[in-house]
């Protein structure tokens, strides 16, 4: 047996088959491999080993980044690492039915936003697995009733037994089912951004003054594939003190675009002559509002005193349920009175709408992991 | 002979001795002379009528100016020149307004008859009013003003940087004075083409040459401190400008057959001139140089010129005392009835007066806490921080981005001014008015504390229209080992903006706190009345 060095709250105590039944008392145990759960075919050690080191790999990763100055990768890497790692618990770990699987998601997924809790993509990605576990399920069960039962009121009242359901029932195609699904999931994520610079020229147009804050690449995407066909001018306000601004004004004045970097003091000064504000965004809230970099909230309010529209360039996977337990204090959110308008990969909504977007993508049962 | 005093004051510039009276009057002679030979020229190509008005004019002018003293333009428009063109006005517009309609219609007699008589009108009211030597207008203004008219005031140069006429006629002037023209640094922003843009890296003091004695060297040294910001702030600027004014004085002498009262004031216009092209003058600045003109103009000719020291001195003194000191004592007494205990107040950046009102809250034992907000580049929020807490009292830092998550715990906000403009609105230090902004949308009262001599009767509604632009240069920073912007020249579409001064809406300020009271922002032109009456 080999000796792994230990991190304080990782229990790798899985590898020791005697002890799959002790749990330490800060993290639960990894499911991964339980005596309950022996299949008949057991995979090799060695996967089951490779699928773990990955896990803790990943986790210490996302201990590492967030140290204020923003996550060591964008957030569609992080959606997609989130991701590539679920299909690959899936695929690799042991379960038999919906049940366990969703089991063992779930609880990686609460050791992952343990780990970083301000990196909301990666529970938001989670949430969509387990939706989609759900969904497949579902449809291998054959009754079409999942998706409509947060719907109608009568079916809620006429179909009560769906809510005692407990996945419990086993098929066999269910592995192969959720792996492609996953798989699709994948494909929709790595063409987010594609999908919302594809906008960007309905919103654009000649000779206008475009305001942004900080560095998206999302918002970067955005703005250079409007400079193709149409000349504007941007403004970037800084974002001290790390200054991601500088990076996002040289990025944008060498695709040609006209680029003036200001100080986050300036940015009401120079509203007057703003035409758009265009920004990115760490989560999108259910209520349609924001938690973003420090100083949006400034750049918004000016842009309302002016009547200047906020345009927030955000892909779908950051829209976050409200999880109260979060420790962001709900003072950094931005309401979405403020806002004028979402682009996303899926189109254009108003803030107003999102509520209704975040019952598509998640079940209500997963809001809270 | 005319080769000969060209070479004398070619040299007398190039040892960088002054010129005298003589030469000075030469050469304005001859660049009237080179003038008025161009404008013959363009009026050989042009509508003879009105311009051979205008030529008739700058004949009489030589004539005039030769017996009054040397009188050289300003940016400001001197007070008697409204009278004389709005008495030459009255006559001319009668006989004008009909003549633009029927002109293709007169023939050539009734129009030189008009002319005639016109100029005989306007020479008769100028033997009676006295005329300054003003160079005539050039061919912009050949409209005389309407009668509803006249507070013409010209533009001042310093926001018209991207007009080149504008341009040439400042390095004429400061030619003339021997000053150096400081030219602009880096790309503009398009925005704020109409501004100046300097280098710290490149002061105006390394075009002086040493020792120079047409500028007086306390006020080389206070250019200097200027210029690299080691004095700022709105107060500290003004007082350090007057005590270098009072050195001026000390060490003046008084020319023989000059009198003090004007010779003093023509020697201050080329420091003037100087301080400027170091660094924009503030308006607080601007209110002191009137002061001291007027009190230089006003000694009497008979008074002795050690006396007439004495007495300038002095008032400078008292301006100083009365206007800054006591000022700030008054503005403190009523600061500390609005502060309570257990307030916690904000502040941005460092305001002199700002500090003092809080050191003597302290000191009369109120009990609250501050949280000083700072922003890049100036930093100025340390030194703020720095003085409170050697006071002892308890302070937070944050910088501007973090207002809005620091404001739901804040009951006031107090802050400082550059100066108070006549429809209310405040200017001051970049950021203010974002300050004032976040405080108004989650309702903490905004107090804005000024002593009155920083009032302005300039009017502004936005910040782009008169600014002042610090070296962009200022921007570039070193994040994690790398130094994004550092080649920000060589990218064509890059620019980088440094703004000093915003102005602040007077819906956002609740308050405002003068020596002579507590009013609302929009009483300013009110107090700008009052004191102007009892001037």
């Amino acid at each position: 047996m080999r000796r792994r060095h230990n991190h304080p709250d990782v229990v790798p105590n899985h590898f020791h088959r005697q002890h799959t039944h002790t749990q330490t008392p800060s993290c639960p145990v990894s499911p991964l491999i339980s005596s309950r759960f022996y299949t008949t075919t057991m995979p090799a050690p060695d996967k089951e080993i490779d699928l773990t080191e990955r896990i803790e790999a990943f986790l210490s990763d996302l201990k590492r980044g967030g140290s204020g100055t923003g996550p060591l990768r964008g957030s569609a890497e992080m959606a997609r690492e989130t991701t590539a790692l679920l299909r690959r618990i899936a695929a690799q770990a042991r379960w038999s039915n919906a049940g366990d699987l969703m089991e063992i998601i779930r609880t990686e997924g609460r050791r992952m936003t343990a780990a970083q809790p301000s990196e909301t993509t990666v529970g938001n990605m989670i949430r969509r697995v387990l939706k989609i576990i759900r969904e497949e399920y579902a449809r291998s069960r054959g009754s079409s009733e999942e998706t409509d039962q947060q719907e109608s009121l009568h079916k809620l009242l006429t179909s009560g037994g769906l809510s005692e359901e407990n996945f419990r029932q086993h098929f066999a195609a269910l592995k192969a089912n959720v792996i492609e699904a996953i798989n699709e999931l994948l494909t929709e994520l790595e063409g987010t951004t594609d999908n919302i610079k594809m906008q960007a020229l309905e919103h654009i147009h000649s000779n206008e003054v475009i305001m942004t804050i900080g560095r998206s690449r999302t918002v970067e995407a955005f703005l250079k594939d409007a400079a193709r066909k149409r000349k504007f001018h941007v403004i970037v306000a800084e974002c001290a003190p790390f200054c991601q601004g500088h990076k996002m004004a040289t990025s944008l004045s060498e695709a040609g675009i006209e680029t003036t970097v200001i100080t986050d003091a300036a940015i009401f000064a120079v509203m007057s002559r703003v035409n758009k504000v265009i920004i990115g965004t760490q989560t999108v809230l259910a209520n349609g509002g924001l938690r973003a970099v420090n100083g949006t909230h400034t750049l918004a309010l000016a842009a309302k005193h002016h009547s200047t529209p906020l345009i927030v360039c955000a892909p779908m996977f950051k829209l976050s349920p409200q999880v109260r337990s979060l420790c962001l204090p709900a003072r950094g959110e931005i309401l979405s009175k403020l806002i004028t308008l979402f682009i996303s990969n899926i189109g254009g909504h108003a803030p107003s709408y999102i509520y209704r977007l975040m019952s598509e993508l998640y079940h209500p049962e997963d809001h809270e992991l | 002979d005319g080769l000969c005093n060209t070479d004398d004051i070619e040299r007398s510039k190039t040892e960088g001795k002054e010129l005298t009276k003589e030469e000075k009057q030469r050469l304005r002679k001859e660049k009237k002379q080179q003038k008025k030979n161009k404008e013959k020229n363009d009026e050989k190509t042009s509508h003879e009528g009105e311009k051979k008005k205008n030529k008739k004019k700058k004949e009489e002018q030589p004539a005039g100016s030769a017996s009054q003293p040397p009188a050289q333009p300003s940016p400001k428009v001197p007070a008697p020149a409204p009278p004389p063109p709005a008495a030459a006005a009255v006559p001319v517009p009668a006989s004008e307004a009909p003549a633009p309609a029927d002109k293709p219609a007169k023939s050539k007699a009734d129009l030189k008859a008009e002319r005639r008589a016109r100029q005989e009108a306007e020479r008769a009211s100028k033997g009676k009013k006295g005329d300054v030597g003003q160079p005539a207008p050039t061919g912009k203004l050949k409209a005389p003003p309407s009668e509803l008219q006249p507070v013409v005031k010209r533009l001042p140069e310093h926001v018209q940087v991207d007009n080149p006429e504008v341009v040439k006629k400042l390095a004429k002037k400061l030619e003339r004075q021997q000053i150096p023209l400081r030219s602009d640094y880096g790309y503009k922003v398009s925005l704020f083409s109409h501004l100046h843009q300097y280098s710290r890296k490149a002061p105006l003091t390394q075009q002086l040459g040493i020792p120079s004695t047409v500028i007086h060297p306390a006020i080389v040294r206070l250019g200097l401190q200027y210029s690299q910001g080691i004095v700022a702030g709105s107060n500290a600027r003004s007082v350090a400008l007057l005590h270098a004014f009072q050195q001026v004085i000390r060490d003046y002498t008084t020319p023989p057959n000059e009198e003090l009262s004007r010779d003093l004031v023509n020697k201050l216009k080329p420091y003037i001139s100087f301080l400027n092209q170091c660094r924009p003058l503030s308006a607080s600045m601007g209110n002191a140089i009137k002061y001291i003109k007027k009190e230089i103009s006003n000694i009497p000719s008979q008074c002795k010129e050690e006396e007439a020291k004495i007495k300038l001195l002095n008032c400078i003194e008292r301006y100083i005392n009365e206007k800054i000191v006591l000022a700030a004592k008054a503005i403190a007494k009523y600061s500390i009835e609005k502060i309570s205990d257990g307030d916690v107040i904000l502040v941005y950046g460092c305001s002199s007066l700002v500090n003092h009102i809080l050191c003597e809250a302290f000191e009369k034992k109120r009990k609250f806490r501050v949280i000083v907000v700072d922003s890049r580049p100036r930093l100025e929020g340390r030194e703020a921080l720095r003085r409170l807490v050697q006071k002892g009292i308890s302070c937070t830092y944050v910088l501007i981005s973090a207002v809005s998550y620091i404001l739901p715990e804040v009951s006031k906000v107090f802050l400082g001014a550059h100066a108070l403009l006549a429809n209310g609105y405040v200017m001051s230090r970049v950021g203010t008015s974002q300050i004032a902004l976040v405080a108004k949308a989650f309702n903490v009262p905004v107090l804005v504390c000024c002593e009155t001599y920083k009032f302005c009767e300039r009017v502004q509604t936005d910040s782009f229209v008169s600014n002042e632009l610090d070296d962009p240069d200022d921007l570039i920073v070193t994040r994690k080992g790398k130094t994004q912007l550092e080649h920000w020249q060589k990218v064509p579409s890059l620019g980088l903006l440094n703004l000093v001064y915003d102005v602040t809406p007077p819906d956002f300020v609740d308050l405002v706190i003068t020596d002579l009271g507590m009013i609302p922002c929009t009483s300013v032109p009110v107090v700008l009345r009052v004191k102007n009456v009892d001037q």
